[in-house]
């Protein structure tokens, strides 16, 4: 239970970071660690490479843009949680991220960190799929913005290349009427299932490899969620059903 | 790095985890490590006073930051933190591996909220596992702890409670 030996890189700019991603093979960003450290210390994951973003000034804003909010990549859980602009803009991502572990890890993972590792039960996926949000890819090739719907593709899988830096989250000013319900065996557990509500749109999370948008009125059409100890196929459905009707009798 | 006000310099080694820097390089034994995955919050610390796992961290991750473990709280046999009072007033501890963890989880919740709510004390100690299930006296201890935080002469002799 420690990590794997690994070359460790402290760049202080986001040029730096960029350019470390860039020329380094196997490389991982590590920001708040609450998912990526477990990995390291089960060995599931054996970067050559670790880029920790901690010490690159100015990337822990949240700050009004475009509508909506954005989050860089070093703002913490707990801050965003906090933060004034969210709870009146995105009241929705506010309360996304009280479901998300407990307030000791919040105080250490970052919302952007969520968005990377792409988990496919976690919470801030589905609120910024839900939201049709969009992320900020830096790297030394330029910048991109990536729309939500383009940006996961698979259980922990991305559209980001190795060389990027996923610098920015972007969340629309939350519709009413919204809501992000799930149901978990204990508190601060990843979802068995979980649905977000932002106006009419609906995004699933826990049923599927990715989070996943759904019709309102038939949430679990095509859906074929994986089945374990926790819970079956069948009552991930069901969950699915019972939580859209609760989301949407607003 | 300070650790309980005391300077120190990093380990050499970049993959030594905060929890195992602690107690193998610092003899700081108090931080106790359970799940070693972010689960049990037995290696909570506090990182610039908020309550953090030291075992999802690097130990070189905390240059130039402030580390207090529960060594830190009362030091030298001054008097017991209002944490640590609450917990011995309380009994809110059987075999005691947890309670450095909920301690430090706790001196972070009432940071946060001075004056909890029966909900945001279950959810400030929903993060700490204790295998003796003595979550009862635990939730006391809490309120018990923001008693003794409101005090103005808190730390000062046995106080109340003892009586």
């Amino acid at each position: 239970m420690k990590p794997p030996p690994f070359e460790y890189h402290a760049p202080t700019s986001v040029d730096e970071a960029c350019s470390l991603l860039g020329s380094l093979d196997d490389a991982k960003v590590l920001a708040g660690g609450q998912s990526l450290v477990p990995l390291l210390n089960f060995r599931l994951a054996r970067p050559a490479h670790i880029v920790d973003i901690n010490r690159v000034g100015g990337l822990d804003r949240i700050y009004e843009r475009d509508g909506g909010v954005a989050v860089q990549a070093l703002a913490r859980q707990a801050a965003v949680e906090d933060s004034e602009i969210v709870a009146r803009v995105c009241p929705l991502l506010r309360d996304a991220t009280k479901l998300v572990a407990h307030r000791v890890i919040r105080n250490r993972g970052t919302v952007c960190g969520s968005l990377a590792h792409a988990d496919p039960a976690s919470e801030l996926p589905a609120v910024l799929l839900a939201l049709g949000g969009s992320v900020v890819a830096v790297s030394a090739r330029g910048r991109r913005v990536i729309p939500a719907n383009q940006l996961f593709t698979g259980v922990f899988e991305t559209s980001l290349a190795s060389d990027e830096l996923l610098a920015e989250a972007w969340f629309p000013a939350s519709p009413r009427p919204f809501a992000i319900l799930e149901e978990s065996r204990r508190h601060g557990d990843f979802a068995l299932a979980g649905v977000v509500r932002a106006g009419k749109s609906l995004a699933l999370f826990g049923v599927a490899p990715t989070p996943v948008l759904a019709d309102p009125r038939n949430p679990t059409n095509g859906l074929e969620p994986s089945g374990d100890l926790e819970a079956t196929p069948e009552f991930r459905l069901h969950l699915v059903r019972v939580l859209t009707e609760k989301a949407f009798a607003a | 790095m300070k650790v309980n006000g005391v300077e120190h310099s990093p380990p050499a080694d970049p993959r030594r985890l905060l929890s195992d820097h602690l107690r193998h390089d610092l003899g700081l034994t108090g931080t106790h490590v359970g799940c070693e995955h972010g689960v049990c919050g037995c290696c909570t610390v506090l990182l610039d006073g908020a309550p953090v796992r030291s075992c999802l961290m690097l130990a070189v991750q905390a240059e130039g930051h402030e580390v207090t473990t529960v060594e830190g709280l009362a030091r030298d046999g001054s008097a017991l933190h209002p944490v640590q009072q609450a917990f011995h007033e309380c009994h809110a501890l059987q075999c005691g591996f947890c309670t450095p963890g909920f301690v430090m989880s706790v001196v972070g919740l009432l940071a946060q909220h001075p004056h909890p709510s029966a909900q945001e004390v279950d959810e400030g100690i929903a993060g700490n596992l204790c295998r003796c299930t003595g979550y009862a006296s635990i939730r006391r201890a809490v309120r018990r702890a923001a008693e003794l935080s409101a005090l103005p002469l808190r730390g000062e002799g046995q106080g109340e409670g003892r009586g």
